[in-house]
């Protein structure tokens, strides 16, 4: 199986291809548009500010490309975010292959979340032998809102969606690298799609 | 609902863990690699790996042990000691740290904080604060609770909020090593003053200790290293006990 991983300068993606090494895949990083896109899965991985990492997307093209991807692709994170429709981070733009907007927790929580949380209302075969209430690790300050792509969700200050899912792409807030056996069951769901 | 976390702290020397940890029959306690990989399995929600000595010539140890880490580990952990640039925490995050502890050079110099923040994102840089509390004022203090800063903790860390920090790491120089519980009056206030989450540090000798933290102290999450380490609170009887008590943790 070729399996890479979407690189565009997007922090500790290490995480991510040792993640899949423990599994027993080699995932190859790259942001060359051609590997990508012969690729059997592509992970969509993103760490940081969501309008510096959507102008790193434009200059390499990969605004263009990702969208138009047939196999199964996973964003992580802020890679989630900057598939949905926009950002209030930066008031991004985002690829728009989600159906939703993506905002700021407010002041009453400590802001970001930070650390382990359930996930509920899980419905797709990304979270086969997962179960109801399940604890993922998370660290953001921004939430995709509540709607009909969400295929899992969380409490933090207000119920939002935790993954989204629009035909072969795929989308967590969480951090399955980071989310011991719960997480590396999610990642293993994702490369049998 | 979002979680407590138990985050044991192991100290670091050319590679190798020191003061010794025998929670556990393993066959080289001093591997930092082995006894992280151990934790994640025991239910340790987040590690925090110290590096000590932190010279120029360990720093190559360091970054070799944090990609064994990164490699093998499948829960979070943060690096500190030692780190003063951007090109540090480059360094480290490339390595696979998920995020980077900086203490006394962010006295020293407080754009460091906002640098990190700006180049890596505020989620991977954790501000650790030593305090001690002197005549009734908390009062800052570097290398290691040694040197006396005339900064103030509570504006200190509502300095370092601002400046972008993701976290703040607060030990209590009268707590710590005392087993006697941690300063729950001090961190309840940081709790208030700053919207940034807390880790406390400093104290921890019993169960009733991390409840009273998360409770009096109001802390998001609990650090401990000796307790940990010579099995005195294994970690699943501390969170089933937590649980219990009604404050929410990954079990």
């Amino acid at each position: 199986m070729k399996l890479s991983i979407v690189n565009y300068g997007a922090g500790n993606i290490k995480s991510i291809q040792f993640a899949f090494q423990r599994l027993g895949y080699d995932a190859i990083l790259t942001d060359n548009p051609e590997e990508i896109r012969t690729s059997d899965k592509v992970i969509f991985p993103g760490v940081g500010e969501a309008s510096s990492a959507m102008i790193k997307l434009r200059q390499s093209g990969l605004d263009q490309l990702i969208p138009t991807l047939k196999q199964p692709v996973l964003g992580i994170c802020l890679g989630m975010q900057l598939m949905c429709k926009h950002s209030e981070e930066g008031d991004t733009q985002g690829l728009g292959i989600f159906d939703v907007n993506v905002k700021r927790f407010s002041n009453h929580v400590k802001v970001p979340q930070m650390g382990w949380n359930t996930i509920s209302n899980l419905k797709s075969d990304l979270f086969k032998a997962i179960n109801e209430k399940e604890y993922m690790y998370l660290v953001h300050s921004y939430y995709a809102e509540q709607c009909g792509e969400s295929i899992a969700t969380s409490d933090y200050e207000l119920e939002y969606a935790s993954a989204l899912e629009n035909d072969n792409f795929f989308g967590v807030q969480f951090h399955p690298e980071k989310s011991s056996k719960a997480g590396e069951q999610l990642l293993k769901n994702f490369l049998k799609l | 609902m979002l979680t407590k976390r138990i985050v044991p702290c192991l100290d670091i020397k050319n590679g190798r863990t020191v003061k010794g940890v025998n929670f556990v029959d393993l066959r080289d306690a001093g591997d930092p690699v082995v006894l992280a990989k151990q934790y994640a399995d025991l239910g340790a929600d987040e590690l925090v790996f110290l590096d000590i000595a932190a010279t120029l010539e360990n720093r190559k140890t360091m970054h070799d042990m944090v990609l064994k880490v990164a490699e093998q580990v499948n829960i979070p952990f943060t690096v500190g000691g030692g780190i003063s640039s951007v090109e540090d925490v480059d360094d480290l995050l490339h390595c696979g740290a998920d995020k980077v502890s900086i203490n006394s050079s962010a006295v020293k110099r407080p754009e460091l904080i906002n640098e990190l923040s700006d180049k890596f994102g505020s989620q991977c840089v954790v501000v650790a604060i030593d305090a001690k509390e002197v005549d009734g004022e908390w009062l800052v203090h570097l290398a290691g609770g040694t040197i006396p800063t005339a900064l103030n903790l509570f504006d200190w860390a509502k300095e370092v909020e601002q400046r972008g920090a993701g976290e703040i790491l607060f030990t209590s120089m009268n707590h710590d090593g005392t087993k006697a519980g941690f300063a729950n009056e001090a961190l309840s206030k940081l709790s208030d003053l700053v919207n940034i989450p807390i880790i406390a540090s400093g104290g921890a000798g019993t169960i009733q200790h991390f409840v009273d933290t998360f409770k009096d102290g109001k802390a998001d999450a609990a650090l401990a290293a000796s307790v940990f380490h010579f099995g005195e609170i294994p970690i699943l009887e501390l969170k089933e006990e937590l649980r219990i008590k009604g404050i929410p943790v990954r079990l």
